[in-house]
């Protein structure tokens, strides 16, 4: 654990993520020779994130709102390692857990148990602490039967409930969200959001990627807004919501509230 | 090493674990070594569990399961050696058939690293995504899978030694270390394909074909003191020409291979890891958004 508490447990430093990608769905080596006869690149630069700076300090939960394609998950897999900044620097203090894009999925015709098996190992945890932390696992996604079933029977909200299940069991220090809940049904939701409030009770920090402003709202201490990579507001939840939505002309819809 | 992704930290903390995670632009270039191996030991439980996971999903649609780890090789072998027979018209000695599966085996244990290694990264897509982890773990769980498919044949040639007549000796315990060699190279060559793979995805579809016409350029067929004088340049272009020719005068000829051969095949295997694990670890944060 993290010794000085003073100390934000995210600091977020000018950070820029550029990143270069192709059009291409699927990259082939015809279409790079074809590309070459033509004297064409199609290699473009994304700049996903750009001079964004905020801190997290321990036991608060931060919200990032925007549109699609804001780079709130370019962002978030920047915080947990995944993607190294293109600019500036990141200081995380604490053990990560990430939950992104619902992913525990290695390979989606072995099971669901084998899945977290090798999720955990590859995240570091030896097997004795994985198996220990199994049963409360599977009794907290309630699949029963299907945890053994390949994972290409799931349906998404079983795959949600069991990637979540897998995040917050694993006692992170920092609980990465992303778009979690948008998978799950009403019980599924009240249930994870029981959870995630009992880890920010005993001081876990996390950051939660949403379009669902009502949950951003009722969960998070503080927020930003990203739009096209720039940092356009932070502060309290409810003033960055509002702010955010003046600027998409979004009115305070019931649509929007219950959307994902 | 400034540039890259440094993970200093208070104690004994890196880029992947512990308390204090310094995430800083990279260029090129490949990550801090000694942390790097440090957690890719630590996590070498997942290298066995992915590649058990492998074979069990492969086995498990098929009713003899297992028994075609044995079946298949053999198989193989007797194809390839009624293609010879027939080819080349001369008389084809058991021993010959010894000595091809030898190659064979070893051979499909090369082929069958660079085919998983291909396949490890671009299949292994969402946790590329979303867990960070020192990705060699990837390449290296398929040259566990491909060993663990070789094993079973090296019953097959044990029986077929026995029986053309070649039998056995102390000096084919070189064999052990021998393989070892050959193991380093197809690990080098799986991180090369698993990093290809990435930016080609037609790299998979092209490796069946390539691979059988190495195969054919391989002392495998045939032997490597027997090489026509108009092929003799495989000598030095093809790795597979130390690689599977010393292998088969250790197990067939039971002669320990000149000093040459060894360092020859040393420096291919070598070669291959340090050209395989530049590429790949050079590359390797950028993986994620190449998915």
């Amino acid at each position: 654990m993290p010794s000085d508490s003073s100390l934000p447990t995210i600091s977020v430093q000018d950070v820029s993520i550029t990143y270069r990608t192709t059009f291409e769905k699927r990259p082939t080596f015809k279409s790079a020779v074809m590309r070459a006869g033509r004297g064409e690149r199609l290699i473009r630069e994304v700049e996903a994130v750009k001079g964004v700076s905020f801190e997290v300090k321990r036991g608060s939960v931060l919200g990032i709102i925007g549109n699609n394609g804001a780079g709130k998950s370019t962002l978030v897999r920047a915080i947990a390692g995944i993607l190294p900044p293109t600019k500036g620097r990141i200081e995380v203090r604490g053990r990560v857990s990430t939950l992104l894009a619902l992913g525990v999925g290695f390979n989606a015709n072995l099971s669901g148990h084998e899945n977290v098996i090798l999720g955990g190992l590859a995240a570091g945890y030896s097997r004795a602490e994985i198996e220990e932390r199994f049963v409360e696992i599977g009794e907290w996604s309630e699949l029963g039967d299907f945890l053994e079933m390949p994972m290409r029977t799931y349906s998404s909200g079983m795959f949600s409930r069991l990637a979540f299940s897998v995040a917050i069991h694993m006692n992170p220090d920092i609980l990465l969200v992303d778009e979690a809940l948008s998978a799950g049904d009403a019980g599924f939701k009240k249930k994870a959001t029981a959870k995630m409030n009992e880890l920010v009770a005993s001081a876990s920090t996390m950051v939660l990627v949403s379009h669902a402003l009502g949950t951003i709202e009722e969960m998070c201490t503080e927020a930003i807004w990203l739009q096209k990579g720039e940092l356009l507001g932070a502060g309290k939840p409810v003033d960055v919501i509002k702010e955010y939505r003046s600027f998409v002309e979004v009115a305070d819809s019931k649509a929007t509230n219950e959307d994902l | 090493m400034s540039e890259t992704v440094t993970a200093h930290a208070l104690d004994d903390d890196n880029e992947f674990t512990g308390d204090h995670h310094v995430y800083e632009p990279f260029k090129v270039g490949l990550p801090k070594l000694k942390p790097y191996f440090d957690e890719l030991w630590r996590r070498r439980g997942f290298l066995t569990e992915a590649s058990r996971a492998t074979l069990r999903a492969t086995q498990a649609n098929t009713v003899i399961g297992q028994l075609w780890a044995v079946l298949n090789p053999l198989l193989l072998g007797l194809v390839y050696f009624m293609l010879i027979y027939i080819l080349s018209g001369q008389n084809t000695s058991p021993t010959q058939f010894a000595h091809l599966l030898s190659g064979l085996f070893l051979f499909y244990f090369i082929q069958g690293s660079m085919t998983g290694g291909a396949s490890s990264v671009v299949g292994a897509g969402k946790m590329i995504v979303n867990t960070a982890f020192p990705r060699l773990l990837l390449p290296l769980a398929a040259v566990r899978t491909a060993f663990r498919r070789f094993w079973p044949t090296l019953i097959v040639l044990f029986l077929a030694m026995i029986g053309s007549g070649v039998g056995v000796s102390p000096v084919q315990l070189l064999a052990i270390p021998w393989f070892i060699i050959a193991a380093i190279f197809a690990g080098g060559l799986a991180m090369i394909m698993a990093t290809l793979q990435l930016y080609f995805r037609d790299t998979a579809s092209f490796l069946p074909y390539f691979t059988r016409i190495w195969l054919y350029i391989s002392p495998v067929l045939w032997y490597a003191d027997k090489v026509p004088h108009r092929l003799q340049f495989l000598e030095v272009v093809n790795p597979l020409f130390s690689i599977c020719g010393g292998w088969s005068q250790i197990l067939i000829e039971k002669q320990v291979p000149d000093p040459s051969t060894w360092l020859v095949a040393l420096a291919w295997a070598l070669g291959s890891l340090l050209l395989g694990g530049y590429y790949f670890m050079s590359r390797e944060r950028d993986f994620a958004v190449r998915l």
